[in-house]
């Protein structure tokens, strides 16, 4: 009798072609796995797929939405690559980037009715970068000096942010001329950020997603910095034996990411919104979906341009098939877990080679 | 006054249930190494199917037990992703949370609105409801509630006074050793996942059937991050659980308390979370042996001869 | 155990070996680190699988595939490093090993059967202190306890006493003695001569997987033995030109390290190293070394002693100052602390020297420089790969180990402190390394050559020192016969000092 041995092993030859290889064959079985789902619940799979492509991406309107969606997902994004590079799990970059919209909102608020565009908005965006830094380093400090937990620091400073900033708009920073739903006053003039005519895209805001995304990459891959923050994610014990400064690092590394969140959440505010409302308002759970747009990056921020665009397009794309299908808004939930599922399992692929083996008995 | 102290506790106790629910389920999981983030979606899931069971059939109790299987049953990706691929657990909780919550409001979307006509009642433990004070409090509760309590003590009793409980920390502390002394350590590692994700979806139900006796998307409202800090608050232990959820509760609903006086209703909601970092960093002042997690918690295990 | 066999990757672990041990006698396992000797028990106690033979109980052959089913023979392995959860405590521990313990409420009903055994052999342990609050020693009865409750009749202790205190030694001595006399067979595993002397019966001597000697201890001296571990009577010299000792290099005195356990495990080292040679520490792995290469690195903390670089004191500074003051280590785990695994091979050839002028500018890596460098490290040191920018992690072990050294070499460092440098390595970049020390040392450099392969150090070194339980046994030059002794000092009986003459052992006067 014959025996079919299935064995795991560990593969050694990981190439950068079989990387792409391997999360394009994961995206792909993650959408065979949602169109599964779709007809599950009666809608007609590819008709639904489908229609999420041509939402996003098969108009003109359709595009310039999902560039716009798309700019606070590379930002966050790219920040999320040069964390979880370190390994540090920082799933507060939705309260990194309401911070950054809290400050830049005093500053143009403060400092907005007297000075020129050109001049508020450059300072709006280092206040945005500011304060996004100063909620990232928290939990990098508290991480390295007294090894909490990062995963709790950064969630609870989620919540403690959005009530932060929810207690602003109800109480001292209540519009005066906002009636109904609260919120501040609309933003001077000179802070709104400047729009590509037709369509929502505040190009400042995109000029510095594409920037910062080039910049990280210099960052993690050519400078001092970013080499002890990969040695660290990849080996702490070789981080120790090369003499590397933990806390320095750790604080870097999470400014950064807390900062890039930060210029998102200036961008909401200035560039989209105009003035600073509930926290489901600014944010739509960018922070929690610019997770899988780095993971699917493959932790490299370049590549989370692209990956951006992916997800912008599913946000746009499930809005459309939310109107034309009537499908909830959740649908778009449904498919970030599958597809982040997949990908994880990709990985497993990737890294391990498998054998099948008849054996005689 | 009395009565408002009254009602203050009894809806302390509401509001506590869902959270220890999903905290058990949570301890359990986490002593035996896997960090489940995926609890807010496993909840949602639970929620969702407990509604529509009980709305089809009639019957809430069979409601229950459709949802603590949904919440089974899914919660087994993560089983598979953390335990035999070892995948980052991190990364692999915050999927099934999407996932949970995405498949929850598509699935609840024909319900939302629609008032639970079959519900479940309160019930009075007859004798024991017509104490005075505590009666009305303590005894003439949800199922759920009595429900809650007592499955906290008996995952303390099953972790603490059993030999299966003695391993499954084992495993969450040292799995090599405990796998060289004869225990299947990834059987107790998914099992550990699947009766947490149950746990939570039973969290769940208890917010669609018996608290507000509706479906609606995003109910559960946090409740799942905020059990899984509470798992820590409660230092891993199910008995310590059952009154930190409470105390938890008690601050939601505090919220309502103090607005008269005053304070800003968003700096309350903040308390629970601030407080769980205050705590958080006390203990590791105290005693940095780690807070008390166990010591392997998150770290994938590799089953291999050398 | 007849005609047992066990490889690892190719490499012969155990070859056709064959013992046995009767009930009522120990048996001594004797080896040096790597001779096979814990695989052996490891196979004996269903950890590990044997390619070939077999294992027999009072005659019958059985099959044993996991330890629950050595346990269910009889058979106790009492480990190297604890089997135990530090965070539980003793009774729970004790339940999680038994295999018998009841489903509810174990630690109670345990209690009163623990309690028993403990009178038995006359063990006192507080059943609920946590285990991590506990010595070693008392961990150790733990684990022994856990086996004796089995009903364990054979008994299997892997280097039990490497973590002991010379009282809690004279304990578990006593206490083996109890089980011997109750009939239970013990089979001691050690690399220490005394030990094996004092306690067992009879010896069985491994030597890389193979078994070259038995005897019994009544038979044989403590010579006899350690020529049969280690394989040589004579020393030999090889040619290397003699160099005139250069100006003192690094000077260490009197130093005292704290080991991982919280036990020491330096304890009151001295020596100075010159320029233009090879000093060596022979020594079975386990015996302090690893501690003295960090402690001199940079790595570990120093308790009390100072070290110095020529004249500037280098105790306790950080490795990244170490290394600028011209002190390059190669380290004894070389994967576990020498490269990132996930990152490229050229990234990986600077990863303790990045930080210097040649390869970073301000903020920036200089990448050129840095591929350069890589290239020229795997060209002079044979790394075998595709190309530089291969992921390391997909190179073999041995080409890793490589790429470490070459790291290390090349930067032309004062003083090099190379751990095991060639454990694993071919035969032809064994030799090509070799060529690399004595370079070095032609150059001016100094190297401090921690090794067990005998053969390496007679064939590098200058001098030698030997080092056991954390102390120097001896300093000695490579040309002086008291080496003949070496396998002696290397097992604890023997110790020197520095002039040559012998001084009485520390043991035996107490």
């Amino acid at each position: 009798m014959t025996m079919i041995q299935i064995s795991f092993s560990d593969r050694y030859n990981i190439t950068p072609l079989r990387s792409l290889m391997t999360s394009a064959g994961a995206f792909a079985a993650g959408l065979i796995v949602i169109g599964l789902i779709f007809a599950f619940v009666g809608v007609n799979p590819f008709y639904a797929i489908s229609e999420i492509f041509m939402g996003s991406f098969g108009s003109v309107y359709g595009i310039k939405e999902t560039i716009t969606k798309a700019i606070p997902l590379i930002l966050v994004g790219a920040g999320l690559t040069l964390a979880f590079r370190a390994k540090f799990w920082n799933i507060g970059a939705e309260g990194q980037l309401l911070m950054g919209a809290i400050f830049a909102t005093w500053t143009a608020q403060t400092l907005g009715p007297s000075l020129p565009s050109w001049a508020i908005v450059p300072i709006m965006f280092a206040a945005g970068f500011i304060g996004g830094a100063f909620w990232g380093i928290i939990p990098a400090f508290l991480k390295i000096k007294y090894a909490i937990n990062e995963v709790i620091t950064t969630l609870m400073l989620n919540y403690i942010c959005a009530e932060f900033l929810t207690m602003l708009i109800v109480g001292p920073w209540k519009g005066k001329t906002r009636f109904g739903f609260p919120g501040t006053d609309n933003l001077p003039d000179s802070a709104i950020l400047g729009i590509i005519s037709g369509s929502r895209i505040h190009y400042a805001t995109l000029i510095l997603a594409l920037a910062s995304c080039l910049i990280l990459w210099v960052v993690i891959y050519r400078t001092r910095f970013g080499y002890e923050a990969r040695v660290v994610g990849e080996n702490p014990d070789a981080g120790k034996y090369a003499g590397i400064n933990f806390l320095k690092t750790s604080l870097i590394l999470m400014a950064i990411s807390g900062g890039l969140a930060g210029f998102a959440g200036v961008g909401e505010v200035a560039g989209i919104h105009h003035y600073l409302g509930y926290p489901a308002s600014v944010s739509s759970g960018y922070g929690f979906t610019a997770i899988i747009v780095a993971w699917l990056a493959k932790l490299n921020p370049v590549y989370a341009i692209l990956s951006g665009l992916v997800f912008a397009g599913i946000v746009v794309g499930g809005d459309a098939i939310q109107i034309s299908l009537g499908l909830p808004a959740a649908t778009v939930q449904i498919v970030n877990g599958t597809l982040l599922i997949f990908l994880i399992m990709g990985d497993y692929f990737l890294n391990h080679q498998f054998k099948i083996r008849f054996k005689k008995k | 006054m009395e009565e408002i102290i009254i009602s203050t506790i009894q809806r302390t106790m509401v509001a506590g249930t869902p959270l220890l629910l999903a905290t058990t389920g949570e301890v359990l999981c986490e002593r035996s190494g896997i960090l489940n983030l995926g609890v807010e979606g496993v909840m949602a899931v639970g929620a969702v199917v407990a509604f529509i069971v009980t709305m089809t059939t009639g019957q809430p109790w069979l409601g229950v037990l459709a949802a603590v299987a949904a919440g089974m049953a899914i919660s087994v990706i993560h089983a598979v992703a953390s335990v035999s691929l070892q995948a980052n657990q991190v990364v692999s909780g915050l999927a099934l949370t999407m996932l949970g919550l995405g498949l929850s409001g598509m699935m609840g979307k024909p319900y939302v609105g629609k008032p639970l006509t079959i519900k479940m009642d309160d019930v009075a433990i007859p004798w024991l409801c017509d104490l005075p004070v505590v009666g009305n409090i303590f005894f003439n509760q949800s199922p759920f509630f009595y429900l809650a309590v007592f499955l906290a003590l008996v995952a303390w009793f099953f972790l603490e006074r059993t030999r299966l409980g003695i391993q499954v920390r084992s495993t969450g502390e040292n799995p090599r050793a405990t796998e060289t002394q004869g225990v299947n350590v990834y059987l107790l590692q998914y099992w550990s996942v699947i009766i947490g994700g149950g746990f939570s979806a039973l969290a769940g139900a208890h917010l669609s059937i018996s608290y507000s006796k509706s479906w609606v998307e995003g109910m559960t409202a946090g409740r799942g991050w905020i059990a899984i800090a509470l798992t820590i608050f409660a230092l891993w232990n199910p008995g310590r659980a059952i009154w930190a959820s409470f105390v938890f509760g008690g601050i939601f609903v505090a919220q309502y308390l103090l607005q008269p006086l005053g304070i800003s209703p968003n700096f309350l909601a903040m308390l629970p979370y601030v407080a769980t970092l205050v705590i958080l960093l006390l203990i590791s002042l105290r005693d940095p042996r780690k807070l008390n997690a166990p010591a392997m918690l998150a770290t994938p295990y590799k089953r291999g001869e050398r | 155990m007849k005609d047992i066999s066990k490889s690892f990757h190719g490499i012969h672990a155990n070859k056709e070996i064959n013992l046995h041990v009767d009930s009522g006698e120990i048996l001594g396992l004797l080896g040096e680190n790597g001779a096979g000797k814990t695989t052996l028990m490891n196979i004996l106690y269903g950890l590990y699988q044997p390619e070939t033979g077999q294992i027999c109980i009072n005659g019958n052959p059985i099959r044993i595939t996991t330890p629950v089913e050595s346990i269910t023979h009889g058979i106790g392995m009492v480990h190297q490093h604890f089997m135990l959860v530090q965070n539980h405590t003793v009774i729970e521990n004790i339940a999680l090993g038994y295999k018998d313990t009841p489903f509810f409420f174990p630690k109670v009903k345990l209690r009163e059967k623990v309690r028993k055994f403990s009178e038995q052999f006359d063990f006192s342990i507080d059943l609920d202190q946590k285990v991590w609050q506990l010595s070693a020693g008392e961990q150790q009865r733990i684990e022994i306890i856990k086996a004796l409750l089995n009903g364990a009749d054979l008994l299997i202790l892997d280097e039990p006493t490497s973590v002991l205190t010379p009282q809690e030694i004279k304990e578990l001595i006593d206490i083996l003695r109890r089980m011997k006399a109750e009939g239970h067979s013990i089979i001691f595993i050690s690399h220490k001569l005394d030990e094996i002397m004092d306690i067992c019966d009879r010896v069985t001597v491994l030597r890389k997987g193979q078994i070259v000697g038995h005897a019994d201890t009544a038979d044989t001296d403590k010579k006899g033995l350690a020529r049969m571990m280690v394989g040589r009577d004579v020393v030999f010299s090889i040619d290397k030109e003699k160099m005139e000792k250069g100006a003192k290099a690094l000077s260490v005195d009197n130093i005292h390290v704290t080991g991982d356990k919280g036990m020491p495990a330096v304890k009151g080292v001295s020596f100075d190293l010159f320029k233009n040679e090879i000093f060596g520490v022979a020594g079975v792995a386990g015996n302090g070394q690893r501690e003295l290469a960090e402690a001199i690195t940079g790595i570990r903390k120093i308790d009390s002693g100072t070290i110095r670089i020529t004249d500037q004191e280098i105790t306790n500074l950080s490795p990244r100052k170490i290394y600028d003051y011209g002190v390059s280590h190669v380290p004894e785990e070389r994967i576990r602390f020498g490269i990132a695994p996930g990152l490229f091979l050229y990234d990986n050839a600077i990863l303790k020297q990045h930080h210097l002028k040649k390869f970073s500018k301000r903020y920036f890596l200089k990448y050129n420089q840095v591929k350069t460098h890589a290239k020229s490290i795997v060209s002079d040191f044979k790394v075998s790969t595709h190309s530089i920018n291969n992921q390391i992690r997909n190179l073999s072990g041995g080409n890793i180990q490589k790429l470490i050294l070459g790291r290390e070499i090349s930067e032309k460092p004062k003083l090099l402190v190379a751990s095991h440098p060639t454990y694993g390595l071919d035969i032809g970049a064994t030799e090509f390394l070799r060529q690399h020390l004595l370079e070095l040392r032609r150059q001016g450099s100094t190297v401090l050559l921690f090794s067990e392969d005998l053969d390496e150090i007679f064939e590098l070194c200058d001098r030698v020192a030997i080092i056991f339980d954390g102390e120097l046994m001896g300093i000695l030059n490579a040309d002086d016969p008291a080496l003949s002794d070496i396998g002696l000092m290397m097992a604890g009986s023997k110790r020197m000092a520095e002039s040559g003459n012998p001084r009485p052992n520390r043991l035996t006067n107490e």
